[in-house]
C-alpha cells in the first residue's frame, strides 16, 4: 500500500503531510504518558516487528500477495500514541532507507498506514476488552477483532486520499474495489498474525502489553518464614465506567452491522457501475504476485464491483464513526488519566 | 551488538559524498524529490535531466551504474500498476499496435513512472553513502523529535536481532522437516512470529538496561560532535539547486 | 581488614531481620554506601522475586552477595539503581533514596556491570563506549577524553581505545565492561556474576583490577571461591530474603547453610586452608 512520489497530487501530499504531522505531534505528547524507560525500547521494538512483517508477503487469492501493516499490533501493544509513532518511523526508515514509499508521500503513507489503522484498531481493541470478560483471552480475541478491521479502514483512508488527490485516472471505484476487495483478506492475515503475538506476549511477558495493564496482583514479605501481605502501593487503576461501556457496545454493534450487512445489502448494480464494467477491458488477467499495489486486486475479478462498491458507502461510514468515536473517547480517557496520575513524566523524553 | 553501524544498503567508500554531513544529505535529498515531484508532467525533457543530476552524483560517489539500477528494483510493484494504467483509466482513447489506451491513463502511468523512478534513487543514493548511525544522527540535527529518533535506532538496533533470531528460528524450523508453502503453513508462520517477538525483546532489553544504567536517558549522547560547513552546505544542497532551476524551467516553457 | 557488617558473624537463618538491621546500623561512623529495607518485588506475571531483603553496605567495602540460580540476585541488582521499582521497601544509595526524582544522580552514583559484557557495549569502539556514560551526564570535550582515559587506564585496555569491542576477546570485553562503569566514578560497584565465562588467567587479572580500585563494591555471584578470594563480608540470597550476612571464610565454612540454600563449593575446596588477599 505504500505510495510512491507523485501519485497522489501535490496539495493533497502536502494536506495529508500537515495532518501526519499534527497526528505525530499530539502522538509525541500523548506518549510520554505511555512510555516510561522500559517501554521505550519495545517501541523499537514493535517498529522492527512491523518493518519485519511488512516485508513479509503472503499470498491472498489468485496470485495475488499483500502485507501487513501493523498498526493494530503497535497500538495493543505500546499504545496508541506510541503506535503512531512507531508505524511512522517504519515509514519513515522505509522511505529513506528502501526507497519503499515516496518521500513527498510520506504524508500520504502516514496517514493511511499509521494513523488510521491505529486508531481504528485501538478503539475497536479498547471497545472489546470493556465489554468482553477481564481475562486474558478477552485481549487476544479483541486484538483478532481490531486487526482483522483496520487493514480494510486503511484501505478505505487510502480510496478516500485517492479519490480527492490521485493524479491518474483510475475510477474511484475500480480503486475501492481493488483496494478494500483485497485488504478484506490482508486483514485475516493481519488478526491472525496480531491475535497470536499478542497471545504469546501476553502469556510471557504480560506486563509488556499495553492493553492489558492493570492485572497486577499483590506483594508478600516473607517475615520469618510466613508470608504477610505487604503494605500496597497505589497504583491507579481506571474505573470502568458503565455508560461507557454501554456506549462502546453500541458503538462496536454499529461498526459491525453498517460494515457487514450494507456488504451484503447492495447487489444491484447501479447504471454508472454497469456502463463502466461493460466498456472496461477485461482485466482477469491477474498473474501478477504484488498485492502490495493499489491495483492488486484488478488480477482478482471484476465481477463483485457493484456490491463492494455499494458496501463501501458502509465501509466509510464506520471509518467515519470510527474515528468520531475515538475522538470522544480519547477525550474521556485523557480527563481521567490526567486526574489520577498528573506527574508520570517520564524523563527519557 | 556488532552489527548495526553498518546496512545492507550501505556501500563503504571514501567519495565526497560519503564525507558529507549525514543531515546535509538528508536535506538535499529531500528537497530534491520534492522539486521533481512539483514539476509538469508534460515537461519530459525535465525528467531526463533530473536523471542525469542524479547520474553526477552518483558518479561523484561512485556508485556503481549496476548496483543503482539493481536496488531501483523495488519499484517493481509500481512499475507493473504504471503499464495496467492505460488499460484502465477513464477518458479518450487512442489505438497503439491493435490495444485501446487511455491517453489520461498514458500520462499518469508517465508521471507515477518517473516520479517514483527519480524518488527511489536518490532515496537508493543517500543510503548507499550514509551509515545507520550517521543517519540518525544527521535526523537529530534536522530537529525530527527525539523520541521519534530514539525509536528509529531501537528499531535499527532490534532489526538485527530479529533477523538473527529468524534466521535461527528457520534453522530450526526446516532441520525438523518443515517448509513453509502454502495457505495451511501460515498457523506455523503465525505462531513463529509471536514466539520472534518475546526472544528478541529479552535479547534487546539486556542491552537497554545497560544503557539505561550508564545514565541513557532518550537520546544519544553527543561524543563526536559533527557539524556541516557553509562549503558542505552549498555542496549538498547543488543537487536540489540544480534541480529547482530544471523545475522552473519546465513550468515557464 | 575490619568489616562493619562482619563483627556480628551472625550466621542464624532465622534471625536475618536483626542482623542485617545490626550489618546496617553499626556502621561505627563509616558512611553507608547502599543501604536496602524491606525491599519486595513481583513481576508483572505475577511471579514473585524478593520477598523484604534488607542489608547494609559501608563505604569502601567489598561485599559478596551469594545465591543459587533464581534467588533473586539479579532482581535485587536492577533495584539498586532504579531500573526496578513498583515494589514495597526502600533502596538508598549514599542516603539518597532511589526514585524518579534523583534517577539521574543515582544512575551516576551505581555502576552496574552486568554479567554479559556484549549487552553492555553497544557502540562502534571501545572510547565511545566507555564515553557513553559520561557523555550522557553532559561531559564533553578535554575532560571526557581525560575520563575515558582514566578508566582504560585502570583495567588496563588504553591501548585497545580505537578497536572495536566484539573483535576483542571475551576477558578483554569484561574489562572494557568495568571500564564503562568507572568511568562514571560511581558510588558503589555492583558486578553480577563478574567471574562467569573467564578462563583463569583473565579471572586472576580481573581480581586484580578489582582488588586495586578504591570504591564499594557489590559483587553478584556463585563462585564461592572468588568471594572468598575478593570480599571479606557476604550475604546469601534465598527465596527472595537474605538468610546470612557474616565473614565470607565463616559461612563458606557452615556446610549446613550451604546445602539447605544450595550453595556448592567446587570439588576439594576448603575455605578454612584459603588465607584471604585483603
Amino acid at each position: 500500500m505504500h505510495v510512491p512520489d507523485g501519485f497522489i497530487n501535490a496539495p493533497v501530499s502536502a494536506a495529508t503531510g500537515l495532518v501526519a504531522a499534527g497526528a505525530i505531534a499530539v502522538s509525541l505528547r500523548g506518549a510520554r504518558r505511555e512510555l516510561d524507560e522500559r517501554t521505550a525500547p519495545l517501541a523499537g521494538l514493535v517498529a522492527a516487528f512491523i518493518f519485519a512483517v511488512q516485508m513479509l508477503n503472503f499470498p491472498v487469492a489468485a496470485g495475488t500477495s499483500g502485507h501487513l501493516l501493523g498498526g493494530a499490533l503497535a497500538a495493543i501493544l505500546v499504545g496508541p500514541y506510541t503506535g503512531v509513532l512507531c508505524v511512522s518511523v517504519v515509514l519513515l526508515m522505509q522511505g529513506i532507507l528502501f526507497a519503499d514509499g515516496g518521500l513527498t508521500a510520506l504524508g500520504v503513507n502516514i496517514t493511511d498506514m499509521a494513523i488510521v489503522t491505529t486508531v481504528v484498531s485501538y478503539a475497536l481493541f479498547r471497545g472489546l476488552v470493556k465489554v468482553l470478560p477481564r481475562k486474558r483471552r478477552s485481549v487476544t480475541v479483541a486484538s483478532f477483532v481490531a486487526a482483522l478491521l483496520s487493514v480494510p479502514a486503511a484501505a478505505v483512508a487510502f480510496t478516500l486520499i485517492y479519490a480527492v488527490g490521485g493524479t491518474t485516472d483510475v475510477a474511484v471505484s475500480k480503486v475501492a474495489t481493488a483496494m478494500v476487495g483485497v485488504h478484506v483478506l490482508i486483514g485475516i492475515g493481519e488478526a491472525v498474525i496480531t491475535a497470536l503475538t499478542v497471545g504469546a506476549v501476553i502469556a510471557v511477558r504480560p506486563d509488556l502489553v499495553y492493553g492489558a495493564r492493570g492485572l497486577q496482583q499483590r506483594l508478600k514479605l516473607r517475615v520469618g518464614g510466613e508470608l504477610v501481605d505487604a503494605p500496597a502501593v497505589a497504583v491507579p487503576v481506571a474505573a470502568r465506567s458503565s455508560h461507557r461501556k454501554v456506549w462502546i457496545t453500541g458503538l462496536v454493534t454499529s461498526l459491525v452491522l453498517a460494515g457487514f450487512v450494507s456488504f451484503y445489502a447492495s447487489s444491484n448494480p447501479d447504471g454508472l457501475e454497469k456502463v463502466a464494467k461493460d466498456k472496461g477491458i477485461d482485466t482477469r488477467t491477474g498473474k501478477h504476485a504484488t498485492g502490495d499495489s493499489p491495483l492488486a486486486g484488478y488480477g482478482v475479478r471484476d465481477i463483485s464491483d457493484a456490491r463492494v462498491s455499494g458496501g463501501l458507502a458502509g465501509v466509510i461510514g464506520v471509518g467515519v464513526t470510527v474515528v468520531a468515536g475515538t475522538g470522544v473517547f480519547w477525550t474521556v480517557r485523557r480527563r481521567r488519566t490526567s486526574d489520577t496520575s498528573p506527574a508520570s513524566v517520564p524523563e527519557g523524553v | 551488538m556488532g552489527a548495526g553501524h553498518a546496512h545492507r544498503l550501505y556501500r563503504h567508500g571514501h567519495s565526497p559524498v560519503h564525507a558529507l554531513p549525514p543531515h546535509t544529505k538528508l536535506a538535499a535529498a529531500f528537497a530534491f524529490v520534492v522539486v521533481v515531484v512539483s514539476t509538469p508532467r508534460e515537461a519530459m525533457w525535465a525528467f531526463a535531466l533530473y536523471a542525469v543530476l542524479l547520474a553526477v552524483v552518483a558518479r561523484q560517489a561512485r556508485v556503481p551504474a549496476g548496483v543503482l539500477l539493481k536496488r531501483l528494483l523495488i519499484e517493481i510493484p509500481f512499475v507493473a500498476f504504471a503499464v495496467l494504467m492505460p488499460f484502465v483509466a477513464e477518458g479518450e482513447r487512442v489505438d497503439v499496435l491493435g490495444l485501446s489506451l487511455s491517453v489520461n491513463g498514458l500520462w499518469g502511468a508517465w508521471n507515477v513512472l518517473a516520479k517514483g523512478t527519480l524518488g527511489v534513487a536518490a532515496s537508493v543514493l543517500l543510503a548507499s553513502t550514509t551509515e545507520l548511525r550517521e543517519l540518525l544522527l544527521g535526523l537529530q540535527r534536522l530537529k525530527l523529535p527525539p523520541l521519534l529518533v530514539q525509536i528509529a535506532s531501537f528499531m535499527i538496533r532490534y532489526g538485527d536481532v530479529i533477523t538473527d533470531e529468524m534466521r535461527r528460528m528457520r534453522i530450526a524450523r526446516e532441520s525438523r522437516g518443515f517448509e513453509a508453502s502454502g495457505v495451511r503453513h501460515w498457523g506455523v508462520l503465525a505462531k513463529s512470529a509471536g514466539a520472534l517477538f518475546i526472544r528478541s525483546y529479552e535479547r534487546g532489553e539486556r542491552v537497554h538496561l545497560a544503557m539505561v544504567s550508564r545514565g541513557y536517558a532518550g537520546s544519544m549522547p553527543v561524543i563526536d560532535e559533527v557539524t556541516a560547513s557553509r562549503a558542505q552546505w552549498s555542496y549538498a544542497l547543488a543537487l536540489p539547486f540544480a534541480a529547482l532551476a530544471v523545475c522552473l524551467l519546465g513550468w515557464t516553457l | 581488614m575490619e568489616t562493619p557488617g562482619g563483627k556480628t558473624g551472625e550466621l542464624s537463618a532465622g534471625k536475618h531481620g536483626e542482623a542485617t538491621a545490626g550489618a546496617a546500623g553499626g556502621t561505627d561512623g563509616v558512611p553507608v554506601s547502599l543501604e536496602v529495607s524491606g525491599l519486595a518485588f513481583a513481576y508483572p506475571d505475577g511471579h514473585q522475586a524478593l520477598f523484604g531483603v534488607d542489608f547494609g553496605i559501608g563505604r569502601g567495602e567489598r561485599v559478596a552477595l551469594l545465591g543459587p540460580n533464581g534467588a533473586g540476585k539479579t532482581t535485587l541488582v536492577l533495584h539498586l539503581n532504579g531500573i526496578l521499582t513498583g515494589g514495597a521497601g526502600t533502596v538508598t544509595v549514599a542516603g539518597l533514596p532511589v526514585g524518579k526524582r534523583h534517577m539521574a544522580e543515582i544512575r551516576r552514583k551505581v555502576g552496574i556491570v552486568f554479567q554479559d559484557p556484549d549487552d553492555q557495549l553497544f557502540m562502534p569502539t571501545v572510547r565511545e563506549d566507555v564515553a557513553f556514560g559520561p557523555a550522557a551526564a553532559g561531559m564533553k570535550g578535554a575532560e571526557l577524553e581525560e575520563r575515558v582515559h582514566a578508566a582504560l587506564e585502570q583495567v588496563g585496555m588504553a591501548a585497545f581505545a580505537d578497536r572495536p569491542p566484539h573483535h576483542l576477546s571475551f576477558g578483554q570485553r569484561r574489562r572494557v565492561a568495568v571500564a564503562t562503569v568507572l568511568a562514571m566514578e560511581p558510588e558503589i560497584l555492583v558486578l553480577d556474576e563478574p567471574s562467569s565465562n573467564l578462563d583463569p588467567a583473565s579471572r586472576r587479572e580481573l581480581a586484580d583490577i578489582l582488588r586495586s580500585l578504591d570504591v564499594t563494591v557489590l559483587m553478584v555471584t556463585h563462585d564461592l571461591p572468588y568471594a572468598l578470594e575478593l570480599c571479606p563480608r557476604s550475604l546469601v540470597l534465598s527465596d527472595g530474603v537474605i538468610v546470612a550476612d557474616g565473614r565470607t571464610g565463616d559461612l563458606l565454612s557452615d556446610e549446613e547453610l550451604m546445602r539447605t540454600h544450595r550453595l556448592e563449593l567446587p570439588f576439594g575446596f576448603d575455605p578454612r586452608s584459603v588465607t584471604m588477599g585483603a
